[in-house]
Parts: structure tokens; sequence; C-alpha cells
């Protein structure tokens, strides 16, 4: 399947542009070989978490621990948002307050317009993704970089990234070639990554140096210290933030943890999670603007005091964006991220979605079959699975599951709750399957059928040969 | 009503009743003292690092001596490695670093659960310096490494300076098909002496 | 000790076998069995398609017929799961009795009757797929996600299985599938999900595939037929209840 092909199933908001999960999921799995390649390179992705996590005996501990400090942190939101702005402020940081994504793009705007600004990097943050900062930006004719090397793959080929750590994990290196041939003049045909790397890191050296402003993300916003922390491999976040005369840091009101020392916790979590390194490479800790440089942090709500005031979610504010529950979901890697039709798609993104548009994404906590493997290898240990099930409940009360799902429900109900009508329907319908076979052996209206054989139809149910033999 | 109002007034509505804050300290392992600098050499090596243990700086102030007859732009920050190059600054503009081929750095700490090394800004002399480099060598003293991420946070104080970073091992990425390069927008490689002397 | 067996609707309906099994087994192992008469469904179904309120007739039904035994004890994961979590009804302490009280068949003779021995005989090469809701739901079997001792209800008692020789896919217990009504919402993937495990036991040369929830197998099966496979499915309670050597075990 051509990645190509899902540009156009996420562009929210826009929901009439958007293709159920299972539609797109159907689509995607049409390139059987591709889908086992994309699905083994994600499988292998959670083998490296499980290397890394069993090397660290109290890893069950700390996963405790960073849960317990998490739901903490949310019952005292009021409290730590109120200390981390004064610090920031006290640090020279200037605060900005968004209550939507509109408004947090505006307030970049702002500052790019204020700045007179023409040239922006910006570097992996989730939180712009949502809020649509860059396809914003370009209507108001800025032009930012991303400097992610996965997310500038994607930003070439006008496509969103597909998992929150690892943007272009569905693209395969002949795809990334073909980009960087066409937009950064490599030689055709050179798939080497090595190679690809050296091409991108000298085409986006430059626009560091030349950049005026850097928008990061926050993976860590400190309320004691006022500062924060954003974690990067590549170094491009501070290749960026260092350069430029002016650093926007964005963030949404659930980044905010109490101490410096609950960073020690969080830390050891976080990259052995996503990606089964025990540290990324750069755990940069910004606490005051450089010589020369200012400084802002925009606070961003976008639908998270809403979800703070839904007991059953809430705690799925504590995620800390690993994306482990991604690589473990086999649903995940067998359809993957654009069939979400979210900015953050997964497991994670099933339960936060439906917050932000009901509608839109009633379609995505039923894009799961429950398994669990989710919420175990949640660092904070988000009960994502339980949640799951809870949205479901959820939607169909909102009534925003299809009427013909809702009128076999309440008929199963119906039945099964009647001991003699359950009987007579069991028996009818195997005696269906024995005698007129063609009724449920058909790919139409069967979807059970189109690639699975049916179960036999005994002529006795259990209950009928236990009233036979031990009656 | 601004914005911050809006949301504040919505958090304090909708926070759950105040759950305990846990204490971070918990029961766990720690390695034989003798085994933490064996531990950080094996972690930085499996991440891509380099590391070298010498007993006495002087051999570091030889190769650092050799690589300025060359035609690249050697940086150094630590007088007892021979000249600093003071001309490196806060202030000085990204542009004029970009030529620089090493640098040579100092670390406060390093930690062996990841091979990690903890910088201070002063340390860094500018905070784009360990990234824009093309190769990056730091100087730490073994005594320094500690266990792990927790021992880290109890000896540094991140608000004492205006930046810090955990740097551990060279800049690299995996995102083209997963394929694990070194080098990616920052250093390219790292080398860190572990000074025993 | 009473023991009431819940057979979950589709095992009455669609392999009494199974049900005949564990029923057999259970008594082998000293319980006296009783089945009610007018069970029919835990309710899952509509609760994970989101229609949980739909339930309580289901519910009631459930504590009708299980409000006077000892123990409940299934050979199936999930339903005991479901019943675990979500069984209600007007009469608390009456759902709470049995909430606390119904196990799946394997925990129930490892953990209950404290099993030590079991004579039985199967001499093939089995795979074991660890279904997901008794797995990481009834905690039958360690997580490969969890750093934690492991450790295997059903892979105790098949190991004193004769002649048996286990076999694990290599992706240890990930998920079938099956997912209930994502079976057929989700088809694409549940297949997919299906058939990449099919293929891993088939790697490993199995005649049969085994675990604790017929539906996984019944997921299974429908793939494995369809593909013209030699591998069948088979439910522990069927291998824990063999004493001879049968041979392919489908349907009639």
């Amino acid at each position: 399947m051509d990645p190509k092909k899902f540009i156009t199933l996420y562009r929210t908001p826009n929901p009439g542009a958007t293709v159920s999960h299972s539609k797109a999921a159907e689509l995607f799995i049409q390139d059987e070989p591709r889908t086992d390649w994309h699905d083994e390179t994600l499988w292998f992705v959670r083998e490296k978490r499980d290397r890394a996590v069993q090397q660290v005996a109290e890893w069950e501990q700390l996963r405790e621990l960073a849960s317990q400090i998490k739901d903490h942190t949310l019952s005292n939101l009021h409290a730590y948002l109120t200390q981390f702005e004064q610090q920031a402020q006290a640090n020279g940081i200037k605060v900005h307050w968004a209550a939507d994504a509109l408004e947090h793009n505006n307030i970049i705007l702002q500052l790019i317009k204020e700045h007179q600004v023409q040239r922006v990097v910006k570097s992996k943050s989730m939180l712009t993704e949502e809020c649509h900062l860059n396809d914003f930006l370009i209507e108001q004719g800025v032009e930012v970089v991303d400097t992610d090397l996965g997310e500038r793959i994607v930003q070439l080929r006008q496509e969103a990234p597909s998992h929150i750590v690892l943007p272009a994990i569905h693209l395969k290196k002949q795809d990334v070639s073909e980009t960087f041939h066409q937009h950064l003049g490599t030689e055709k045909g050179n798939n080497d990554p090595q190679y690809l790397t050296e091409a991108a890191r000298l085409h986006l050296r430059d626009k560091f140096i030349q950049s005026q402003l850097a928008i990061t993300g926050v993976n860590f916003a400190i309320a004691e210290t006022g500062g924060f922390v954003v974690c990067t491999n590549e170094g491009n976040a501070d290749m960026g933030a260092h350069a430029a005369d002016i650093h926007i840091a964005c963030m949404g009101i659930e980044k905010i943890i109490p101490k410096a020392e609950h960073l020690g916790v969080f830390l050891r979590l976080l990259a052995r999670s996503a990606t089964g390194q025990p540290i990324t490479t750069y755990s940069s800790h910004f606490q005051r603007p450089r010589e020369g440089q200012e400084m802002h942090i925009v606070i961003v709500d976008n639908g998270r005091t809403k979800q703070l005031g839904r007991p059953d979610f809430r705690n799925s504010l504590k995620c800390i964006r690993c994306a482990a529950c991604f690589n473990t979901c086999p649903v995940y890697r067998r359809s993957g991220g654009h069939s979400y039709h979210t900015a953050i798609a997964g497991p994670i993104g099933s339960i936060l979605s439906p917050n932000l548009d009901m509608k839109a994404n009633a379609d995505l906590p039923f894009a799961s079959t429950l398994c669990g493997s989710c919420s175990n290898v949640c660092p904070v240990k988000i009960d994502i699975h339980v949640q799951l099930w809870k949205w479901r409940q959820v939607l169909t009360a909102e009534g925003y599951v299809p009427t013909g799902k809702k009128v076999a429900m309440k008929g199963m109900a119906f039945v099964l709750a009647h001991p003699a009508i359950y009987r007579l329907a069991g028996k009818m319908g195997r005696w269906v399957m024995r005698v007129m076979p063609f009724v449920t052996n058909n790919k139409t209206f069967n979807p059970w059928y189109k690639q699975r054989d049916m179960p036999a139809a005994p002529k006795q149910s259990f209950r009928d040969w236990y009233l036979k033999n031990k009656q | 009503m601004s914005s911050r109002d809006k949301i504040m007034t919505a958090i304090k509505a909708n926070q759950p009743a105040l759950l305990q804050l846990p204490d971070v300290q918990m029961e766990r392992q720690l390695p034989e003292p003798s085994a933490i600098l064996p531990q950080f050499v094996k972690t930085l090596e499996s991440i891509g690092g380099k590391a070298v243990v010498i007993n006495d700086v002087a051999g570091i102030r030889d190769t650092l001596e050799q690589s300025r007859n060359g035609q690249q732009y050697i940086v150094n920050t630590l007088p007892y490695l021979g000249t600093v190059n003071t001309e490196v600054i806060s202030g000085m503009h990204a542009g004029s670093l970009e030529p620089v081929f090493t640098a040579y750095i100092e670390a406060t700490l390093g930690v062996a659960e990841n091979g990690s090394v903890w910088l201070y800004e002063h340390q860094l002399k500018n905070r784009l310096l360990p990234f824009i480099c093309q190769h990056l060598v730091i100087c730490l003293h073994a005594h320094t490494i500690v266990p792990t991420m927790h021992e880290a946070y109890e000896k540094i104080d991140i608000a004492r300076e205006g930046y810090g970073v955990f740097l551990a091992g060279p800049s690299k990425t995996a995102d083209i098909e997963q394929s694990l390069v070194i080098g990616a927008h920052g250093a390219r490689s790292l080398l860190v002496y572990l000074i025993t002397g | 000790m009473r023991v009431g067996l819940f057979i979950p609707c589709y095992i009455d309906q669609f392999y009494p076998k199974v049900a005949i099994a564990t029923m057999e087994l259970l008594e082998k192992l000293g319980c006296e069995i009783v089945f009610p008469l007018n069970q029919t469904c835990c309710g899952q179904p509509m609760a994970n398609s989101g229609f949980a309120s739909l339930d309580s007739g289901c519910d009631k039904n459930f504590v009708a017929n299980f409000g006077e035994v000892d123990y409940i004890v299934s050979p199936s994961g999930s339903c005991v799961l479901h019943v675990k979590e979500h069984l209600h009804h007007p009469d608390e302490k009456k759902a709470q009795h049995i909430r606390e009280h119904i196990f799946e068949l394997t925990e129930f003779i490892t953990d209950v009757l404290k099993t030590e021995v079991v004579t039985a005989h199967f001499p093939h090469r089995v795979g074991i797929h660890q279904s997901c809701h008794g797995q990481r739901g009834l905690h039958l079997s360690s997580m490969s996600e969890l750093v934690a001792p492991a450790f295997s209800k059903p892979e105790q008692l098949l190991n004193k299985v004769s002649g048996l020789v286990l076999s694990k896919p290599k992706r240890v217990d990930e998920c079938c599938g099956f997912g209930g009504t994502f079976c057929v919402f989700e088809e694409a993937v549940s297949v997919k999900m299906g058939k990449d495990r099919v293929a891993e036991h088939e790697a490993n040369e199995v005649e049969y595939i085994t675990g604790v929830d017929v539906s996984c197998l019944m997921h299974l099966e429908g793939i494995l037929k369809r593909s013209g496979s030699k591998v069948s499915t088979i439910h522990i309670a069927e291998i824990l209840n063999s004493s001879v050597t049968v041979p392919h075990l489908n349907n009639n």
C-alpha cells in the first residue's frame, strides 16, 4: 500500500476525510508483506525495550513510583502550575497560556511576527502536531523546518508522522531515498541509511545555524525549579534552541512534575520504554535563557482540563509519550499510525482522542482486542485497556455506535437473558448451519467467513448431552 | 477572563482529591563500588561512545597538542590540557562555532547505568559547543561516577545554572528503517577520558 | 465441595466436547458437579461492545443459576474474568460471593484443588496459546512485558501430561486477534493476527494448538481449516482429561 494513500486519512479537523480505523486497517493489510515488515520492525523495538527493562531489577517499583508521582501531581495540578509559572518567570522565562490549539498557534505566530522572524526550526513536539501548528503557520506564510530526521522526512513528503517517537517508521529506506533525491538532491537509488542521514545532517546544519526562532517540545517541566527538560537522540532540539535568539517551548498542562529528584525516576523509565536505550543521548535541562536570548513557554490546555474532570479517564494524562504501548500493540503494528486518523495514534491515542472529539474518534476505542499488553508496558501504569473498555460504554451511551450494532446487541442481550429463547435460538442456529450452510458460509454477509471457516455445528448442545447422559 | 484564568479555574474544579506524593527512596540493589567504573565503560561503549581509562592527563594533553598541528579548529576548555580557547564564550554566534572539529570539555559526574555524563553550562562555555562540534572529548574524574540517576540528581543542582545536560554517547538516529546511524545532528563521536589519578 | 459448572454460551452450543471434558476432569479430581440448567451467558459480548448497560438480564440469570454453590468453575478465562470484573446484581452480596468464588479451570486445579498428579496421556506435539484475558486478567501465567518471576498454571499442568511435547511460539503471549466482536468489526486485523499466531505454531511443527479459551481456539481453528492445515485446536480440558491417544478431534 502506497503510504501516500494515507495522507487524506489524516487531516483533521476535516472529519469528512476521515476513514474509520477498520477500513484504513483493511487497506493497510492488503499489502501483506509490507504489513509483516511494519509489524516486525515495531516488534523489534518492543524486544529492545524488554531487554533494557530486564536489566533493571527494580523496574516494577519504578513504574509504581512514577505512577504515584503523576497521580499526585494531577491531584495538585493547580498548585504545581502556579509554582512552575512563578519559578519560570523568576528565571527570566516568559510564560504564555493557551486555552486551545488555535490560541497556541496564534501565540507562536505573534512572536514570529513581532520579531520579524523568517527562519524557524522545530524539534519533535507532539503537542504542536496536535495543534496542527505547521499547517497553520504555512497558511500564514511562515515556513517551519522540522529538524527531527523522521519528522523532516514526513514533512518533505507532506505526510503526518505515524508514530510519536519514530515518525517515519511506516517508510522503507527506498521511500526515504526517493524523497531525499527529490528534495535534497541525493543520489538516486542510494538507500544507505548512513548516506541519507549524512545528507540530512548537512541540509539541516545550515538551517540550525541560520535559525532565528526555535520551537521545541517539553518532556518534563519541573514545578520546583521552573525549568524544563527536552530529550532527544539527534541533538536537534539543542542545535536549534541554542543557536536561535528566540526559543519557544510548548507543553501540555500535564507535563509538570513536582521536583528535580523526580527526574531520576522518569528519565530511567522514558528511553528504556521508548526505544530500549538506557537514556536518550541528550537530556537537556533548560533553566534560563542564554545570554542574548528570549525564552518562552506556552502552556496548553486543548481539552486536557476536560479529561482531568473525567474520573475514569483522567489518568491518561500521566502519559510521558514513550510509545511503548504502540510498539506492543498487535493492532497498531498491523494497521499503522495513519489508520488512527489522530495526531497521537495507538492505544494511548485511543483513550485521549475521544475526549477531544467523540464523534470523529468513536471508532478508536474499538480498534483493540483489549489484550492488556499496553497497560503492562506503560511506564506510568495507565490502565489503558481498562479505559478502552470504559470509553466503549461512554460512546455507546452518547449514541456514537452504528444503529445496526445497537439493534444486534439489544437482540443478543434479550436472547441471552431468557434461557428458553437462548436454547431455541441456539438449536435453530445450529440446524441452519448444518442443513443450509450457505446461509452462514457467505463471504458477503458474514464477515467471519471471509477468511475463516465456521465452527462445525453439533447436533447436541452440552446441555442436551448433560440431560441425556447425566440426569 | 484570561486564558490563564480559564485554565486554572477549570483545573481547580476538575482535579481530584489530593493523593499522597510518594518518597522516591526505594529498595534496590546497588552495584559493588568496584563494579561501577566497568559498568560505565561497558554501557558507554554499548551506546556508541568510546572510553579510555587513564591515570595522568599528560596523555590527553599530548594528543590535543598534536591535533592542533592540523587544519582543524580544536577547542579546548580545560587549563590542565594546555591552551584554552578563550574566544569561545556564551554569547558567541552559531556561525563562529560551526567549524569546530573537536571540543574538549570536562564533565561533573558520570552515571554508570546509562553511560551518561552531566555537564553544567559553565563547563560548556557555550551551550552549542558539545552539539555543534564534529567530535566531542569529555574528561571525567572516575571517582565521580555514580550508579544511577537517583544518585546523580542528589549530587547536582539543576537550578544552579541556566542550562545543563545529561549527555550519553554520540548523537544518533534510527529513524530510517530502524537502522542505527551514529552521528545525526550533534557530535559524530564521543570519547570519554576516565581519569583515575 | 459443590462446584457449579459454568459453560459459556458458545461452548454449550458449538464445543460441547470441551464442556464434557471439563466436567469429567473435575469429577475425576473429586468434585461434586452441579450444572445449573438455565444458565446462558456471562454478558461479555455485549459489555465489550460498549453495551454493559444491557447486561442486567444476563447478570440476573447468572446469579439465579449460580447463587447456591461453593465454587464456580469454567473452561474459559475471558468469561471468568468478565464475571469477576463486571458482575452486578440488585443483591450485591450475592454478586460479590460469585465474583470471589469463580475460577477458570486450570487455576481452580492448581490453586484450589492443588492437584499434584495429573494422570493424562497425550503423546503429541502441542503448542500453547496464552489467551490474554486469562493471562493478563486472571494472572494464569507471568507476562512477557513485566520484570517478574516466570510461572504458568496451564503449563504446569500440561508438563505433567505423559507423552506431551510442549512448545511455545516465538512471541509467547501475543494476542490471537479474536477480541469478541472485534473479530468481525475489525476483520482484517483480526485474521492477520490469527494467521501470524498460526504461522509461529506451524513453525514449531505442532499437531495441536491448545489454550484455556475456546474463543481464541475457535478463531485459530477457523483460520487453520480455511488454509487446509493439518494442525488442530484442542482445549486444555480435553488434554488433561485424555487417557488414550485421540484421533483427529474435530466436532462430531
